[in-house]
């Protein structure tokens, strides 16, 4: 676990001498900030809104961060050649796998903590109150969905060449997923035949995304999530995740580098 | 007893054609080759000839189409073969975002140096290749010669037995040269195994105890350097050119 975590450090260390983080997180602030600023109709429910907006801001730096992070890794490392004197020392492929996807999540999880300390304090600004639980929860499983991101786009990385395009393919699968992925198996029932037994293969094998997602848990005060779907929630990811890094390993394994 | 360090035992690399009916390129055909402990072994031939692809075995970048290759009698494709080892490419580039420090500190946490030791290493490191003051600046702002240093540092950083260096010298001034090549003089003192590639010559006949010619994927000729040069009756340039069937122009 040594190379694991040195690799993982570096990754750190790139993401916050970069700009890119903190250009979502201003931009993600000041978005914010301008909403809440404005008073509809002197509407007190205009809280909902603005966590609403806050969070789907949030949503989507994460995943910009979560993305673009990830896609240049190992294309950097290679086009910059520093992944020969890497793999010149003891550290294996899976290591080396590994220690991108330790340090690309961990990064997205400081990340996230920085958002969701953020959007506290601008609720708490308007609600006088922190529930934390919920907020716990809501991170953690944003945590976890990044998580399989993460190891999606590591995977892409080796597969695909050029990392913007590994981006944008990535990019469509995970707001398709997002958007689509809870409803292919109605989907399915009405289409019945060999497409419906399609659809429902695709529904079965698909990372589903869709269910970390629980902002309205967070806009509407519904409550805690149930402690037990959380942890079921948080195995499959982990499990989804290993599953990708595995498979990333297989194919990075074998590949010629070239100096 | 003469310990080997580097064995090659019959390595064929191929590598597929990019096109569809494309013929494989052949790069490496049947090399045999030992390195011996704590010799200087000059891995020579012209561009193309295979040299780098055989490092690219060693180093575990390129698997064999066929044959064997181990380090220390370890197999190349398993990773701890590379524990001692130090590895200098052709062309050097860092982490943009590190300076050298951290740069050596990374890799000194990858070689599992302890904690209160990598510090006393990167000093000493960092005072050999004369790098001592610039040692806090980001990489990026180094210049080329500066950067060729810092690979060298980093490939000392575990104290390897074994140096693999490929062109260490190619691109840099004439100090530049002088002081690689004085480092690689010093690291053959301390009995020190070497095995580099370079077309620098002058350089392989002064550094060199040994030297290997490859040409279109094959050795054509290993030996002594002394050996060799009274063989030939001529130096190591011309030695070269006529391996390589040299034709002057008429």
């Amino acid at each position: 676990m040594n190379n694991v975590f040195a690799l993982a450090g570096v990754v750190i260390k790139e993401l916050y001498r970069r700009k890119d983080f903190y250009v979502l997180f201003i931009m993600t602030a000041l978005i914010t900030m301008v909403l809440g600023s404005v008073k509809f109709f002197n509407d007190d429910r205009i809280v909902r809104y603005l966590k609403d907006a806050c969070l789907l801001l949030i949503w989507i730096s994460s995943l910009v961060i979560a993305v673009t992070t990830t896609a240049r890794q190992l294309p950097a490392e290679r086009e910059s050649r520093t992944i020969f004197p890497l793999l010149a020392k003891p550290v294996s492929r899976a290591q080396l796998i590994a220690g991108k996807f330790l340090g690309c999540w961990l990064a997205c999880g400081l990340a996230l903590v920085v958002f969701y300390f953020f959007f506290g304090a601008i609720t708490a600004s308007r609600e006088h109150a922190w529930p934390l639980g919920i907020y716990f929860q809501a991170l953690w499983l944003h945590w976890i969905c990044l998580g399989i991101v993460v190891a999606l786009v590591l995977l892409g990385s080796v597969v695909f060449t050029a990392p913007s395009s590994n981006a944008t393919i990535c990019f469509i699968i995970v707001i398709g997923i997002m958007f689509c992925g809870g409803h292919l198996n109605g989907v399915a029932v009405h289409m019945g035949g060999s497409s419906g037994t399609i659809l429902y293969a695709i529904y079965y094998s698909i990372p589903h995304l869709e269910w970390y997602d629980v902002r309205d848990f967070v806009i509407h005060d519904w409550g805690l999530i149930s402690w037990a779907a959380w942890a079921g929630a948080t195995l499959y990811g982990l499990l989804y995740s290993a599953f990708l890094l595995g498979a990333a390993w297989l194919v990075f394994r074998r590949k010629t580098l070239t100096v | 007893m003469v310990n080997t360090v580097v064995e090659i035992n019959d390595l064929r690399v191929e590598f597929p054609g990019r096109e569809l009916r494309e013929r494989p390129r052949l790069a490496v055909d049947g090399l045999n080759l030992q390195v011996r402990a704590g010799e200087v072994l000059g891995f020579l031939g012209p561009n193309g000839a295979g040299k780098t692809t055989t490092m690219n075995v060693l180093l575990g970048f390129v698997n064999a189409t066929s044959g064997s290759a181990s380090i220390f009698g370890v197999d190349v494709r398993q990773p701890i073969a590379r524990q001692r080892i130090g590895y200098l490419p052709e062309l050097t580039y860092y982490y943009k975002f590190l300076n050298t420090e951290e740069l050596l500190r990374f890799y000194a946490r990858i070689f599992r140096i302890p904690r209160g030791e990598r510090e006393k290493r990167i000093a000493a490191v960092l005072k050999l290749v004369d790098l001592e003051a610039a040692r806090k600046r980001l990489i990026k702002t180094y210049s080329k010669g500066m950067q060729q240093r810092v690979g060298l540092a980093q490939a000392l950083i575990n104290d390897p037995d074994l140096l693999i260096l490929d062109e260490p010298t190619s691109g840099l001034d004439p100090l530049g040269r002088m002081k690689v090549r004085e480092i690689i003089q010093r690291l053959k003192e301390q009995g020190k195994t070497v095995f580099f590639s370079s077309h620098e010559l002058g350089e392989v006949e002064t550094v060199c105890d040994r030297v290997a010619i490859l040409h279109e994927g094959r050795l054509r000729v290993e030996g002594r350097v002394d050996d060799l040069i009274k063989q030939y009756q001529c130096n190591l340039e011309h030695i070269f050119l006529k391996i390589i069937g040299y034709q002057p122009l008429s």
